[in-house]
């Protein structure tokens, strides 16, 4: 059914491929340069790895989990301020970790308003910090990514279905089975894995919400194998048990997901006549609120502190603003080229398993990437001139999984419904992207690239390693801040992050979908 | 035409002028060259005395170091504590500095004649004295508090203070330290990678002391009149932290490094290091210290291991800690 790749997609989506895997592998091979062989690993890796896994399967579950009912109340209520709402919920996965934690503490730390509330209402202490916390933590950052890869796959079902659905009288229960779960046995798998490996490489928020050594996780351990032991062939060896945990967790859920053809439907708003009853109204208005309540009181406690810190800001957050956005600028420029023609090679074969390819550049460290490079880079010219370009680099390959899961669904079956019609009228090669697979797939390209965007300004990465002054990004200059005891300073610099990711990702988002629009 | 030939000489007369003032590249932590830092003032001062160039270039020292070895673009290296020098010296980089180590007004007695200490600081908790009435006054005392009192302390993998407090606590209790540790996990809150994160869950208001150094309070008193942070002194000892300078042997601006060890010395530089870093100047007798800094309320004793002895504790140190926290 699929239509054949022909051969300039393929191309394309063959040296985008491959580049994502020669940035990986180059970094490796730069590591293994400098690396002496040492013992292995110790007694403390292997509870590291025990609890990264732990921590990465629940974080996963949980959000996976959460996000059905509330994808499902979002993609069935229509009310005011629900688009504003849906784009507000995204915010916390494009969130900085630091800035995510302040926002966290604020709310469920000790000094924080839950605890307030709940020592005026004469109930006990509730603690964040352990195992819980940074299962907490991880669903805050990713129930809003579950939650809109559901959303924009339940928008994907045709208004059409629902209609007949309607027309046949299906019970809510029938509707679910012959509609939603279906969809939801295509979507999950994936958007499980990716929140997986996305936990699995967790370092920062797990050690302050974990509590403390006993909350190691692998990415931590590549860190303090790097920052203290400088250990290159122990961090390369734990990198490589990263890679493979992760790259086997993507493999084995891109395996299982069928192959569902959605079929061509108008792309009208759905009506659903299944669920005008009062109980689940409740229900779903219930749970928006408890979404809503988790995923934004902690950015209200972000802005909130922020704003008393906005006039102590330095001069030179301005200068660290502008580099961040040129970072931001720049990696979706290469998340695109790689992500393009990798999505719309993929989707035009029967299985996804070269979606693996696009996990890569995540389950690596981020810290390995740019360690690797640093030393490829030093000989040749000064890795401080290309601090910026490389952690941009770094970034794209950090979200090409998160364009790819948005992209391919879309593409697939774009081609699908496409194909027979392409083939016949000849369309191909660059005209195949430029009127059909662009146009079809603008609000997921829009969507792929705001999230990239805001992913990059928040990311601390590998400059921190390598940086001149000039070329201090947003969060770096956020922790200078810290580090000179300006906590107010920092706060507003915070707020300045946030404020900057949510504009990239609007305006991207936005953009893709007046596009798709037209 | 004649206009572009024109402008292309004097861009080439330009650079060529650039090119003869001679750049001297300093390496240093982040948090040295930011503008409320003490790097900016160093570099005006240090211009001023010499027809140079002065440029920092910051990151993670020891590791970039470590990953450019003898390809290193930097002269001098500013910044590194001495729990991490014996790592730095086995590099073999560093050239002798060539200053007079007598002239140090540091607490202990300094022979190193490679790593110059520029300022140094004690590690200790830091309390908020209007939310917590009787502080610990010793070690012991903290030991002995209810372990609803939370601390906030530092990865000592990831940060050089949390290396301080597991040296501090080897140099405390010895071979008791795991003990110790274990009698210390119910009140440690959390553990953080690096300083900054700590303190701003202090001054939240999230624990209610935070691992950081004696001078802290100072930032609170002198930049922002707030007098409720406090250092609790122990009669133990503190652990004591210096930073260095250290210059690099196949440097091609050998004068001027020496030039710069120099001026490491001289008041211009150490009177910018209380109000500019936060921290005790090496080289500046105490009644030279700016207003008020002389009545800082500091440990009577200081306890401290050389590059060799840390190098020797260190990992059995952090082992305790790790053991002991991970039940």
């Amino acid at each position: 059914m699929a239509q054949r790749a022909d051969a300039v997609t393929r191309r394309a989506g063959i040296i985008a491929a491959g580049l994502t895997v020669a940035v990986v592998l180059a970094a490796c091979v730069g590591i293994a340069t400098r690396a002496e062989p040492t013992a292995g690993l110790r007694a403390g890796d292997w509870s590291a790895i025990r609890f990264t896994v732990v921590q990465a399967l629940l974080s996963a579950a949980f959000s996976v989990v959460l996000a059905v009912p509330l994808a499902r109340a979002l993609a069935r209520r229509r009310f005011f301020g629900r688009d504003l709402l849906v784009i507000f919920l995204g915010v916390p996965f494009i969130l900085p970790v630091i800035v995510a934690v302040i926002g966290l503490l604020a709310v469920f730390g000790r000094n924080g308003w839950l605890n307030h509330v709940l020592g005026l209402l004469g109930l006990p202490e509730l603690s964040v910090y352990g195992l819980h916390g940074v299962v907490l933590a991880h669903v805050f950052f990713n129930l809003p990514l579950a939650t809109r890869l559901l959303l924009q796959a339940w928008q994907a079902i045709p208004a059409e279905r629902f209609r007949l659905v309607a027309q046949l009288g299906l019970s809510p229960r029938a509707v679910n089975r012959a509609l939603e779960w279906p969809l939801l046995r295509q979507v999950l798998p994936g958007a499980f894995a990716l929140i997986f490996v996305i936990c699995l490489t967790s370092f920062a928020v797990a050690l302050t919400l974990g509590g403390g050594p006993r909350s190691t996780t692998i990415e931590l351990a590549i860190y303090q194998t790097f920052r203290y032991d400088f250990d290159l062939s122990r961090a390369a060896l734990l990198s490589v048990v990263q890679l493979a945990l992760a790259g086997g967790a993507a493999l084995l859920a891109l395996w299982i997901i069928p192959q569902i053809a959605v079929g061509g439907g108008l792309d009208r708003v759905a009506r659903r006549w299944d669920a005008r009853g009062g109980m689940q109204r409740i229900g779903d208005f219930g749970m928006i609120l408890l979404g809503a309540g988790f995923l934004l009181m902690p950015l209200g406690a972000v802005v909130w502190r922020g704003l008393w810190g906005m006039g102590d800001l330095p001069a030179s957050v301005w200068q660290a603003s502008a580099n961040s956005l040129f970072v931001a600028g720049l990696s979706v420029l290469l998340l695109l080229a790689l992500a393009l023609p990798m999505a719309g090679w993929i989707a035009m074969q029967k299985r996804g398993g070269i979606e693996a390819i696009g996990l890569l550049g995540l389950s690596a460290s981020p810290l390995m990437i740019g360690t690797g490079w640093f030393i490829l880079l030093n000989p040749v010219v000064d890795p401080v001139a290309l601090a910026l370009p490389v952690t941009a680099l770094v970034n794209a390959l950090m979200a090409l999984p998160f364009a790819l899961r948005i992209l391919v669904p879309r593409m697939r079956d774009t081609a699908q419904q496409f194909g027979r019609l392409n083939a016949a009228l000849g369309v191909r090669g660059w005209p195949l992207w430029r009127w059909v697979l662009v146009p079809r797939a603008a609000a997921q390209i829009g969507f792929a690239a705001g999230l990239t965007g805001a992913l990059s300004m928040g990311d601390l990465g590998v400059i921190a390693l390598f940086a001149d002054p000039e070329r201090a990004t947003l969060p770096l200059e956020m922790y200078r801040l810290m580090g000179a005891y300006r906590m107010e300073a920092a706060a507003a610099a915070a707020l300045l992050l946030l404020g900057l990711s949510l504009a990239i990702f609007w305006i991207c988002d936005r953009g893709g979908r007046a596009y798709a629009d037209v | 035409m004649r206009h572009l030939a024109l402008a292309a000489t004097t861009t080439l007369i330009a650079t060529a002028a650039v090119a003869d003032t001679p750049v001297l590249t300093v390496y240093a932590g982040d948090y040295f060259t930011s503008e409320w830092g003490p790097g900016p003032v160093i570099e005006a001062e240090f211009e001023k005395t010499c027809d140079c160039d002065l440029q920092f270039s910051t990151g993670d020292l020891l590791p970039r170091l470590l990953l450019e070895g003898q390809r290193t673009k930097a002269d001098v290296v500013i910044g590194l504590t001495s729990d991490l020098t014996a790592k730095a010296r086995a590099t073999d980089l560093f050239a002798p500095h060539g200053q007079n180590n007598a002239d140090l007004t540091l607490p202990i007695t300094w022979t190193d004649d490679t790593f110059l200490p520029f300022n140094y600081g004690h590690t200790a908790f830091i309390y908020n004295e209007t939310l917590m009435d009787t502080p610990p006054a010793s070690f012991d005392a903290l030991l002995a508090m209810p372990d609803d009192v939370k601390l906030v302390i530092q990865d000592p993998r990831t940060s050089i203070s949390g290396l301080a407090l597991v040296l501090w606590v080897q140099a405390v209790y010895g071979e008791r330290a795991e003990e110790v540790w274990g009698q210390l996990a119910p009140k440690i809150l959390t553990v953080t990678k690096d300083w900054s994160s700590s303190y701003g869950m202090f001054t939240d208001g999230e624990a209610d002391m935070v691992l950081s150094y004696t001078t802290s309070p100072a930032y609170h008193m002198f930049a922002e009149e707030d007098f409720t942070k406090k250092a609790a002194i122990f009669p133990e000892g503190h652990y004591f932290m210096v930073e260095t300078v250290a210059k690099i042997a196949d440097t091609d601006q050998p004068e001027l490094a020496d030039a710069f060890m120099a001026f490491v010395m001289s008041e211009a530089f150490q009177t910018q290091i209380p109000t500019a870093n936060w921290s005790l100047p090496s080289a500046l007798p105490r009644d030279q210290w700016p207003d008020g800094w002389s009545q800082l309320p500091l440990p009577e004793k200081v306890l401290f291991f050389d590059e060799a002895q840390a190098a020797a504790v260190q990992e059995q140190a952090i082992e305790a800690w790790r053991s002991a926290l991970t039940q």
